[in-house]
């Protein structure tokens, strides 16, 4: 099981969708980095994510990973946001048959998973139907 | 740079292999590879392996490797790019042998997937996935490629019969090649009505979870023809990277490090994608076969699904794709895997494939990747 500190560190983008702008091309960097992918510049603004946007592509996981077994099966997607930041996470409070490409959606911050009966609770952020 | 030839080729029969830990079935395969060379020098090794440190808890493995090969105190280095491991050894090895630094290497992958749960390996691919952003959020590998399928089924029209004929033909393939870890013919209905994984994606459509190595010895082009096991040659290599995140690639539906990497072996070798005679890819699942021999320019963009379905990718066909069977049947031990195509390219090449023999072939290529493709080896391999 990792330190707290590797969970912690990731809290302003898990909770509060904290993200940057680039200066030089305006891509927005979720997670923040160091070096623009597509400008290589290196000055950024605080940005926070849209919180609404589309599903580009989703899938129903049917055979999870260690620490989700109890959760299968659930639907995860990528949407892109309405600021053009792309990201990926868990459609919930949706049945799989109405999950389509387009689909619009809004993020809620929710809880992840646990690491087992003593460990960190893990939250983060999915995405429910509009 | 120097020509660089392959003269051994080594690999046992894949599965779930209980009785045998790793270092034992990476020694069998090393073993059968400087035998079939004939020539009991070995100068420095590669190996290549995903995540020996998830699957049995051991790093440090070439030395290991070494020590059980009993070749101490040979160089020797582990290389790791997740499923791509495989080829990113056989590269290394290549660049060794070309630069002048080696002579005789010994190129490995190995992977020993069975020690752990389904749960604890579906954990342990995923750590090629995005562990902060994609992982977390409970994602796996093939719910990865099922996202690539849907985005590429929604654009292009692609079918879920189209994605079966993937399985039904390797599995056709591997039917005939005796260390296949799953030799059993499939037909498109059981694979459309076998479990879903991650929707649209099948048990059918994936890989399977498989202990298993391969080895082969590279020399340069001159001391091999000295030799006499027939050389074939390595004249390309290509090594491409990029987003290991799925959400943050430009297009979903495309695999842009295969392509690329696949544009720099052929630019090496100065040959075009139509003077291949045969492919090895990495069919981790049936869409990744589909969206490779687009990226490959084997079928337009949107068009790798009636490419296998028009039987252009079939062992008859007009570019044969995964004459061993692919990963699908022959099996995915991840390390290994890219090895294992060098193996087959160039026993086809050499016209030792048997009933799966592609007749006359005198090119081949091997693509080897890592994640969604986030790493991309490339090479091409020539019968003089």
């Amino acid at each position: 099981m990792p330190t707290p500190s590797r969970y912690w560190r990731e809290i302003p983008q898990r909770y509060r969708l904290e993200a940057e702008k680039c200066k030089g091309c305006g891509l927005i960097l979720f997670p923040p980095r160091l070096v623009c992918p597509q400008c290589g510049k290196r000055e950024f603004e605080k940005t926070k994510l849209a919180g609404t946007g589309k599903l580009l592509t989703y899938t129903v996981i049917r055979v999870a990973p260690e620490g989700f077994e109890d959760q299968s099966p659930y639907a995860v997607g990528i949407a892109e946001l309405d600021d053009g930041a792309r990201l990926t996470a868990q459609v919930v409070d949706c049945d799989f048959s109405r999950l389509k490409v387009g689909l619009r959606v809004k993020l809620e911050f929710r809880k992840i998973h646990e690491d087992g009966a003593a460990g960190v609770i893990h939250y983060g952020y999915k995405f429910v139907p509009e | 740079m120097r020509d660089v030839a392959v003269i051994g080729l080594g690999m046992t029969k894949w599965g779930e292999l209980w009785a045998k830990p790793l270092r034992t079935i990476f020694v069998e395969a090393a073993l059968l590879a400087i035998e079939d060379a004939g020539l009991d020098r070995i100068d420095s090794m590669v190996v290549g392996c995903m995540s020996s440190g998830l699957f049995v808890g051991q790093e440090h493995l070439a030395s290991l490797l070494s020590d059980y090969l009993g070749r101490i105190p040979i160089p020797a280095a582990r290389v790791e790019s997740a499923c791509s491991s495989g080829g990113l050894a056989l590269r290394q090895g290549f660049i060794e042998v070309a630069s002048g630094m080696s002579d005789v290497v010994l190129v490995g992958g190995v992977e020993k997937m069975t020690d752990v749960t389904g749960c604890e390996a579906t954990f342990a691919l995923g750590t090629a996935a995005d562990q902060e952003y994609e992982s977390y959020q409970g994602l796996t590998f093939p719910g990865l490629y099922a996202m690539m399928a849907v985005a590429h089924m929604h654009r292009y029209g692609t079918t879920r019969d189209q994605l079966s004929m993937v399985a039904v033909k390797n599995h056709d393939n591997g039917s005939k090649n005796p260390l296949a870890q799953f030799p059993s013919k499939v037909t498109v209905e059981m694979v459309n009505q076998s479990v879903l994984v991650a929707d649209p994606l099948r048990i059918l459509d994936c890989s399977p979870i498989t202990d298993g190595a391969a080895a082969v010895v590279l020399c340069p082009l001159d001391m091999a023809k000295r030799m006499k096991r027939p050389a074939i040659r390595i004249t390309g290599s290509g090594h491409a990277t990029d987003t290991i995140s799925l959400s943050s690639r430009k297009d979903i539906t495309r695999l842009e490090s295969t392509h690329i990497a696949a544009g720099k072996a052929l630019a090496m070798a100065g040959r075009k994608i139509e003077d291949m005679d045969l492919f090895e890819v990495h069919d981790c699942f049936t869409i990744a076969e589909i969206m490779i021999t687009e990226a490959l320019g084997l079928a337009a963009p949107g068009q790798g699904g009636k490419a296998v379905e028009e039987g252009v990718t079939g062992l008859r066909g007009k570019h044969p794709v995964n004459p061993s069977g692919g990963l699908k049947s022959k099996g995915h031990p991840v390390g290994a895997t890219g090895v294992a195509q060098a193996v087959e390219v160039v026993k086809q090449l050499r016209g030792e494939a048997g009933e799966r023999q592609v007749k006359g072939a005198k090119r081949g290529l091997t693509q080897n990747m890592g994640g969604t493709g986030g790493s991309a080896l490339v090479h091409v391999f020539e019968a003089d």
